[in-house]
């Protein structure tokens, strides 16, 4: 009976690998009959198309679509056709690892799109970083992806392999200190922290850069996250003559104590990083909480100049979904992957290389356009050179885009 | 600016809601030394009582002055009851058992009241927001007061009043008195101690839900999760002040409201200090406090036995 199964386990192992190879050859069949002669690379995508993130993830893909489809009608690069091979990862660590396995198991991808979560991107990392083959993330902002887990000490990177065109968390903070000390004229700060790693590093670099700028640091305190009552902070806020107040955490916190250092009688606005850029930051603040400011990484592509042809092509290709917050960065990061490959193509005679994974890594640190979302290129870090943040403000039980721009360093 | 009055009326309010709290826990303890870790539970239900009346009784934008008594006396009735069942059929089947029993009941009733919550109250995985007085600040000298705060000033110290009298003057009171003191004896002098112990639970569910409406008012909002901490620092108070000892409980709260505050306002200005004197150390210093009360008095401020039960 053992026997007897077993024998059964391995006779479906076997049709089935038999199954996936020749599905793996007619792929390969098909890609150098392709009209034009050429071959077909395939960019992988890796998104949550699943759950409560689909929204997302479904634009993430729908971009990276876009950019293959218009680099196939341009042929834009001579002899080569790209089309994409889009995986769920349900926001799951587990499922993406699965599908960086996936597709470096398939020789013909050559780059991966993806994927929107910080945690699954770390799942990812090694699996494309042993396998050379490059990865461009649209969304990932965690600083440690790029920098090492030490980032606010010392810088290093972890994986040649991993870029992205999102703006890191890191730049949040220095961006906040401008705009408030350049735009709203504040000069006299109270800085909080909830002590964690995002809100502590948060409310460090912000303070660097506000003391750098001529600002005042009236008063420091930490809270503890546990807690509800801030009353105490509060009254030293108002007190301490501070004309706003940043706050380094989540909103949990954020919201009851901006409620309550107002309660206290400061009628002064506290800011935040994108941890309070929540709707439900707004509820817990209450009615006081109007005028109240919070950085977050990106910007609405609605308001950029460079994306008006993305928007049109979008439209034009009539997807169900909307392109959401990611579309820019994710054509962006699928336009990287074809012009390293162009660059590599070029390079090599019109055809692709041998190793044209480790090649294609090598062209995408020197990559360099004008995407949707402005100028295209990365630093040592694998970190997009374009930085670009917006700042919003509560306005009347809403989030409110104040200003979009882009940090200098 | 000198915010010592400020500070000192923030302690005092945050140490008037620990003291509320802190009763629930030391009466039943005086009375059959359980610690009924599921108290802060029945404190957040009392708090969920009070925001269903509003919410789903209560016609739309009904007046904050006709809706608190309601609201208050809901939320009350939903506390008492959950406290007195929790007895019935948590506690009292293990009267007998070894003293480990109950407490471990004790964690798991709260566990399951939270999440009871969580999962069955519309929207309570999410902080919910309660109803507001309506009323600007008040300013007295360099001092300000909450509209909110109002209630926990005038209720606590009456709820106190009303306490002292019922256990020293009443009937009922003094059978607690005699019970707490020796359960066998007091029986053998005819008081129905099943009875005194079930008023026990149901009174300290009380003060939790004058302690809940008020910590929905002073905060604005009422989440499954909130009696958690604040339990836990209410049973600290208890402790501190002597538990067993209803005017200890009250004291110890205030006491540890105000240590709170100051340590929060006072301690970073101390030199050298500067790192130990955020909000987040407030705790700490709560708790060394605490350790050094314990160290002079191991029976707590007020507390008049030494634990011999214990």
């Amino acid at each position: 009976m053992r026997q007897r199964s077993l024998i059964a386990i391995t006779a479906a192992l076997a049709a089935g690998a038999l199954t996936l190879t020749a599905c793996g050859s007619r792929d390969d069949d098909g890609g150098s009959d392709k009209g034009n002669g050429g071959t077909t690379v395939v960019i992988g995508v890796d998104a949550p198309l699943t759950g409560d993130l689909s929204a997302l993830g479904l634009g993430i893909k729908n971009s990276a679509d876009l950019a293959t489809k218009i680099a196939n009608k341009e042929k834009f690069v001579e002899g080569v056709t790209f089309k994409i091979d889009a995986r769920d990862d349900q926001a799951q660590p587990s499922s993406g690892q699965a599908n960086a396995t996936t597709f470096v198991a398939n020789k013909d991808v050559l780059g991966v799109v993806g994927p929107l979560n910080s945690s699954v991107a770390e799942s990812m990392q090694k699996v494309f970083d042993d396998a050379k083959l490059v990865q461009v993330s649209p969304a990932n902002t965690n600083p440690a992806l790029t920098q090492g887990t030490d980032w606010q000490k010392s810088k290093k990177r972890p994986y040649k392999a991993y870029f992205r065109t999102a703006t890191t968390d890191a730049v949040q903070g220095p961006f906040a200190a401008q705009y408030l000390y350049n735009e709203s004229k504040k000069r006299k700060v109270f800085v909080i922290d909830d002590k964690k790693t995002y809100g502590a590093g948060l409310a460090a670099t912000f303070t660097e850069e506000f003391k750098k700028l001529g600002g005042k640091v009236v008063g420091t305190d930490h809270i503890d996250p546990d807690t509800k009552d801030f009353s105490a902070v509060a009254t030293k806020v108002k007190n301490s003559g501070a004309d706003v107040v940043y706050y380094g955490g989540e909103y949990p916190q954020a919201g009851p104590l901006s409620k309550q250092i107002k309660a206290a009688g400061a009628k002064i606005p506290l800011v935040g990083g994108d941890g309070i850029y929540s709707a439900d930051f707004i509820k817990l603040a209450g009615p006081s909480g109007s005028g109240d400011l919070a950085t977050s990484v990106g910007a609405p592509v609605e308001e950029l100049p460079s994306a008006k042809e993305f928007i049109a092509n979008y439209k034009d290709a009539g997807y169900k979904e909307a392109y959401e917050a990611y579309g820019g960065y994710s054509y962006d990061s699928t336009w990287a992957i074809i012009e390293a490959v162009k660059k590599v193509v070029e390079d090599n005679d019109g055809k692709l290389p041998d190793d044209a994974r480790e090649k294609v890594t090598e062209a995408m640190q020197n990559v360099s356009f004008d995407g949707v979302t402005g100028k295209v290129s990365f630093d040592e870090f694998g970190d997009a050179t374009n930085k670009q943040l917006t700042v919003y403000a509560v306005e009347k039980g809403e989030w409110k885009a104040v200003k979009s721009g882009t940090y200098t360093g | 600016m000198n915010e010592l009055p400020q500070q000192l009326v923030n302690g005092l309010l945050l140490g008037s809601m620990y003291g509320l709290v802190a009763i629930g826990y030391t009466m039943v303890y005086g009375i059959i030394q359980l610690i009924n870790f599921a108290h802060g539970e029945i404190f957040m239900v009392g708090g969920f009582g009070a925001l269903t009346v509003y919410l789903y009784v209560l016609p739309d934008g009904t007046s904050m002055w006709v809706a608190l008594p309601l609201m208050l006396l809901a939320g009350i009735l939903v506390s008492v009851l959950v406290a007195v069942g929790a007895e019935r059929f948590a506690y009292r089947p293990l009267r007998g058992a070894p003293r480990l029993a109950p407490l471990i009941t004790a964690i798991g009733l709260s566990l399951a009241l939270q999440q009871a919550v969580w999962a069955w109250y519309p929207g309570g995985e999410d902080s919910l927001n309660f109803p507001q007085i309506e009323g600007g600040p008040f300013e007295i000298g360099s001092v300000t007061i909450q509209t909110g705060d109002i209630f926990l000033f005038v209720v606590a110290p009456l709820s106190m009043a009303v306490l002292a009298w019922f256990v020293m003057r009443t009937r009922t009171g003094r059978g607690m008195q005699a019970t707490a003191q020796d359960p066998d004896t007091a029986k053998l002098m005819g008081i129905n101690t099943d009875r005194i112990i079930v008023i026990a639970f149901a009174l300290g569910a009380v003060f939790a839900a004058v302690g809940a409406v008020a910590y929905g008012l002073k905060y604005g909002q009422v989440q499954f999760r909130m009696g958690f901490i604040l339990g836990l620092k209410a049973f600290t108070a208890a402790v501190l002040g002597g538990i067993g000892n209803v005017y200890g409980a009250m004291l110890g709260g205030l006491v540890l409201g105000v240590a709170e505050a100051l340590s929060t306002a006072y301690i970073a200005d101390i030199p050298g200090m500067a790192q130990f004197g955020s909000q987040s150390w407030a705790n700490v210093w709560a708790f060394v406090l605490l350790i050094l009360v314990l160290l002079f008095r191991p029976q707590g401020l007020l507390g008049e036995r030494v634990a011999d039960r214990a």
